[in-house]
């Protein structure tokens, strides 16, 4: 239990011990190629003494600020002043262990150095939340969060790690694997919205309808990933071989039509659960008396039952939107591009960092869509619920 | 569900054919392979890969079972209730992370093989278990909850007889959760060298071989298929007895 | 004037309402009571055409409610019901001028309509209007819920069981206030309710519903009197029926010559109040006063000599 006497934050403590624990593991790594495993350096081994010094003093500072409980503020300006620590240890360590390495070295941050960003991400998380921050504080955060990373990025600091390196040298295909990610998660998320949503009415309107569409579609989510894309093959592919037009059109057995199918095939199940369960979320009261007032059948679903789902039908993209961004990498197995090329790539190859370049660009993604996603739901959720 | 009495038996006999008797099939595929390509996968039987595979997806939701369960009831105590809010933060934001992703992660970590693939599924496997099981905590009935400490159970006897039991049919819900998306990413598994079934379809994508891919990817459609409406099944048995 | 027609709903065999007939004058309030069961709802939710009439017919005004389109025939009849029904994603204003907005009214008009009608019901307009149901009172929500009904100026007013959801206290204002607002507009009100003194409380004319059929139709005074039947009987209540009766005849009626003890009772007070003060301060007669004025004295005797002209 939390004592609020002594005012220690119950999770600061564990963030703190989980911190100083992590910098017992090799806060780097050495390799001699891109291949090949590298050797581990200790966080204080990554350069001279009084250049170490001030990184570990920052994040020892960091993790000292998470302790008191309540104070959210300070625990977040402590996340901030670890996370810069962490940074100031990378590239400095970068530099040094670099410039007594041969020429195709790479330097790799490790375990102690993803632990430790997770234990301060965590914290900083732990004490946002407990601000209850409103949703446009949150797209805020959540906008300087992206910039600084982006600047970070951008400034070149960290350009003697291995990953930036492998990026450097692909950045025009990383481009057009990004676009074609993007392309794929939300133009599958779009074709789903245009095919659910009039399902969903139809099923909100009709019982039977309902009751043949839902298990069905609940049985294609379960089939795993690589089977539906793998299934989607044959089938685009007899059609891209006898239905006129639609070789012009791109549709093949493999590459992005097969892949952007199988997402379609998948997202159907949120948007049109989604959609039913939230337009018939409306309080029956309230039907009932649309019903007597002498709305038709049109206007209740325009005026009360769509405004009174949208919430609901919008997590119910929100789950799609994320679920597509991670299936999307499965794409990069049958040649459908986006993120998942490098990471299969990389996979094929044992280049650890290849599959980092194409991993963390789809968790990073990921989470921010998913934060937008969830701003969204909340602010159409803004008026007062019925108490009733 | 009339419909389910006639399909389940097929889908049965077609996947225990597909595993065991996968010779069978040749007519029915080789016009998908490619010509004097092999039509049916020889390299491991489908029987020891289905295996391996769902022994891997046993392992890793066993455990996370467990560490879920523990970690919910962990937090739901009151000496635990300081971590719910941080809780609620990794779930929320830890499921927002790719299958995918977390299994490609997993291999700079900890090499080639079934370790990744095991950790990603226990690790992923983790979330869903741990959400519905605090769910199912919680939101037990008040009335229910009063009755219990009212004839004297103590706080063991009520987590036991009362808690656990109530939050079942939630908790196995995030199991039944859990397993798909094992099932899933344990089928992606064999791009980091675990043998699974994913193997099957990885090579048939490797040689352009389509009879491979449809082979592996309707053995693994139809046992996750299976799997999932067995566990449905437990759950609506399970819901019916307790009147919900 | 509503005309109700040999109206009957048949559900398979069953017959929620059975070839029911009553004519409803305009500017009265009737209350159709009955249990759980007896049609009564139904039958309210016949006239909207909520539910369709499996025979029989009913006409307002003369002209017959199925030849227009339900929905353009609603919009025509005011609606409330228990709960309130309002749409908990529109503000207090944009619910009252729900079917005005329905009907196409221009904008001012229904501004001008909304904040007349929440005059009306004692709700400052500025105060309310923008304010979201959920941040009302139940006995606001269930004033905004009638004003919302009344927006339109309906030809009719049906109520089912609008003030069900309300704890007791503020219930008797309700009926007050709906009282006071009917006689004002002169509206036209049919209410559903199975509470017996409600619908004796508010009634002109009190119909009881038993088995899909329409027992009794009268006055208050004539049911409580004269029940047709023993379910009707029931219904009243037969110990309270002296007292039933009581509550109907103000005090005014029996003013006497001469004075009492005490303190006075005004009046249009009922028998009822002066019986039970009589009895809570052990006197034989108490005074009747009107804006402070004496006008005299109601005496016991009295009270027990008109309670017993219809035992």
């Amino acid at each position: 239990m939390t004592s609020p006497g002594v005012g220690i934050s119950a999770p600061g403590l564990l963030f703190a011990v989980l911190g100083a624990a992590a910098l017992c593991v090799p806060f780097m790594t050495l390799a001699a190629n891109r291949i090949v495993a590298g050797e581990g350096v200790m966080a204080w081994g990554v350069a001279s003494l009084p250049v170490v010094l001030p990184g570990l003093a920052a994040i020892a500072a960091g993790l000292i600020m998470g302790l008191p409980a309540g104070r959210n503020s300070l625990r977040i300006a402590g996340a901030a002043l670890g996370v810069g620590g962490l940074l100031w240890l990378l590239t400095q360590g970068a530099s040094g262990l670099l410039a007594e390495a041969g020429d195709y070295a790479r330097v790799s941050p490790s375990v102690s150095f993803w632990c430790l960003l997770v234990v301060f991400m965590l914290l900083m998380a732990d004490a946002l939340a407990a601000m209850a921050p409103g949703p446009l504080m949150r797209g805020g955060v959540l906008a300087a969060v992206l910039a600084v990373l982006g600047a970070i990025l951008w400034s070149g600091v960290l350009s003697d790690l291995s990953v930036m390196r492998e990026f450097a040298s692909r950045a025009d295909a990383f481009g057009r694997e990004f676009l074609r990610h993007l392309g794929l998660a939300f133009g599958s998320l779009a074709a789903a919205a245009v095919i659910g949503f009039p399902l969903g009415v139809l099923c909100h309107r009709l019982a039977s309808l309902r009751g043949a569409t839902l298990p069905v579609l609940s049985f294609l989510q379960t089939i795993p990933s690589l089977a539906m894309f793998g299934l989607m093959i044959p089938i685009l592919g007899w059609v891209g071989a006898n239905l006129p037009g639609a070789r012009a059109l791109g549709i093949a057995g493999i590459g992005f039509a097969p892949a952007f199918l199988a997402l379609v095939l998948y997202s159907l199940l949120p948007v049109v659960g989604n959609t039913v369960a939230g337009l018939a979320s409306a309080p029956p009261a309230a039907l009932e008396a649309a019903r007597g007032m002498g709305m038709t059948p049109l206007q209740r679903l325009l005026r009360v039952e769509f405004p009174l789902g949208l919430p609901i039908i919008l997590t119910g993209l929100r789950i799609v939107l994320v679920q597509n961004i991670g299936l999307a990498v499965i794409a990069g197995l049958i040649g459908g591009g986006g993120f998942g090329t490098f990471v299969f790539q990389g996979l094929n190859q044992t280049a650890t960092d290849l599959i980092l370049l194409g991993a963390l660009p789809t968790v990073v993604l990921a989470l921010t869509a998913a934060i937008v996603m969830d701003i969204l739901v909340e602010l159409t959720r803004k008026t007062p619920k019925d108490s009733a | 569900m009339k419909i389910g009495w006639i399909l389940r038996p097929l889908l049965v006999a077609a996947l225990l054919a597909l595993v065991l008797r996968p010779e069978w099939f040749t007519p029915l595929l080789a016009p998908l392979a490619p010509a004097n390509g092999p039509v049916i996968y020889t390299r491991a039987s489908l029987l020891s890969l289905s295996l391996s595979h769902l022994a891997l997806v046993a392992m890793a939701s066993a455990a996370a079972t467990v560490v879920a369960v523990t970690l919910a009831i962990l937090v739901t105590r009151p000496a635990g209730a300081a971590f719910r809010p941080l809780s609620r933060t990794i779930t929320n934001m830890g499921q927002t992370f790719p299958p995918v992703a977390v299994l490609a992660l997993a291999v700079p970590a900890l090499g080639f093989g079934a370790g990744p693939t095991l950790v990603a599924l226990f690790l992923y496997g983790l979330l869903p278990i741990f959400e519905n099981a605090v769910t199912g905590l919680t939101n037990l009935p008040p009335a229910t909850m009063e009755a219990a400490r009212g004839i004297g159970l103590s706080r063991w006897q009520r987590l036991w007889r009362v808690e656990l039991p109530l939050a079942l049919p939630v908790t196995l819900t995030g199991i039944r959760l859990s397993v798909v998306i094992a099932l899933g990413t344990a089928t992606i598994g064999s791009t980091v060298a675990a043998r699974t079934l994913g193997e099957v379809i990885i090579a048939g994508l490797l040689t352009n071989n389509t009879a491979f891919v449809v082979q592996g990817g309707l053995a693994v459609g139809l046992f996750a298929v299976l799997i999932y409406d067995a566990m449905v099944q437990l759950e609506t048995r399970l819901a019916r007895r307790m009147g919900g | 004037m509503i005309e109700i027609d040999r109206i009957t709903k048949t559900y398979g065999d069953i017959r929620a309402v059975d070839s029911v007939s009553m004519t409803v004058e305009t500017g009265t309030i009737t209350v159709i009571v009955g249990t759980s069961g007896s049609g009564k709802t139904t039958l309210l939710r016949m006239i909207n055409r909520l539910e369709e009439p499996t025979s029989g017919e009913v006409r307002i005004n003369g002209d017959s409610t199925l030849s227009v389109k339900p929905h353009i025939l609603r919009r025509r009849i005011g609606y409330a019901i228990q709960g309130h029904g309002l749409f908990p994603h529109h503000t207090v204003g944009r619910n009252i001028g729900a079917v005005p907005q329905l009907l196409g009214w221009p904008r001012d008009k229904i501004a001008a309509r909304v904040d007349e009608l929440l005059a009306l019901f004692s709700m400052d307009p500025a105060q309310f209007r923008d304010r979201y149901p959920a941040e009302l009172s139940g006995g606001q929500q269930q004033r905004v819920g009638v004003a919302r009904a009344l927006a339109s100026r309906p030809d009719l007013l049906l109520m089912d069981e609008p003030f069900g959801a309300l704890d007791p206290i503020i219930r008797t204002r309700a009926q007050e206030d709906l009282r006071h607002i009917q006689q004002r507009l002169g509206s036209t009100i049919m209410l559903v309710t199975h509470d017996m003194e409600e619908a004796i409380r508010l009634g002109d004319r009190v119909a009881v519903m038993d088995g899909g059929h329409l027992v009794q139709h009268g006055t208050p005074a004539e049911i409580i009197a004269a029940p047709a039947t023993d379910f009707v009987a029931d219904m009243v209540g037969d110990v309270e029926r002296p007292l039933r009766l009581l509550s109907l005849i103000p005090v005014a009626e029996l003013v006497e010559e001469g004075t009492a003890e005490g303190e006075a009772l005004s009046a249009d007070a009922s028998l009822r109040d002066a019986l039970s003060a009589c009895l809570w301060s052990g006197r034989g007669a108490v005074p009747v006063a009107e804006d402070g004025v004496p006008l005299g004295r109601v005496t016991l005797d009295a009270i027990r000599a008109r309670a017993g002209q219809h035992a």
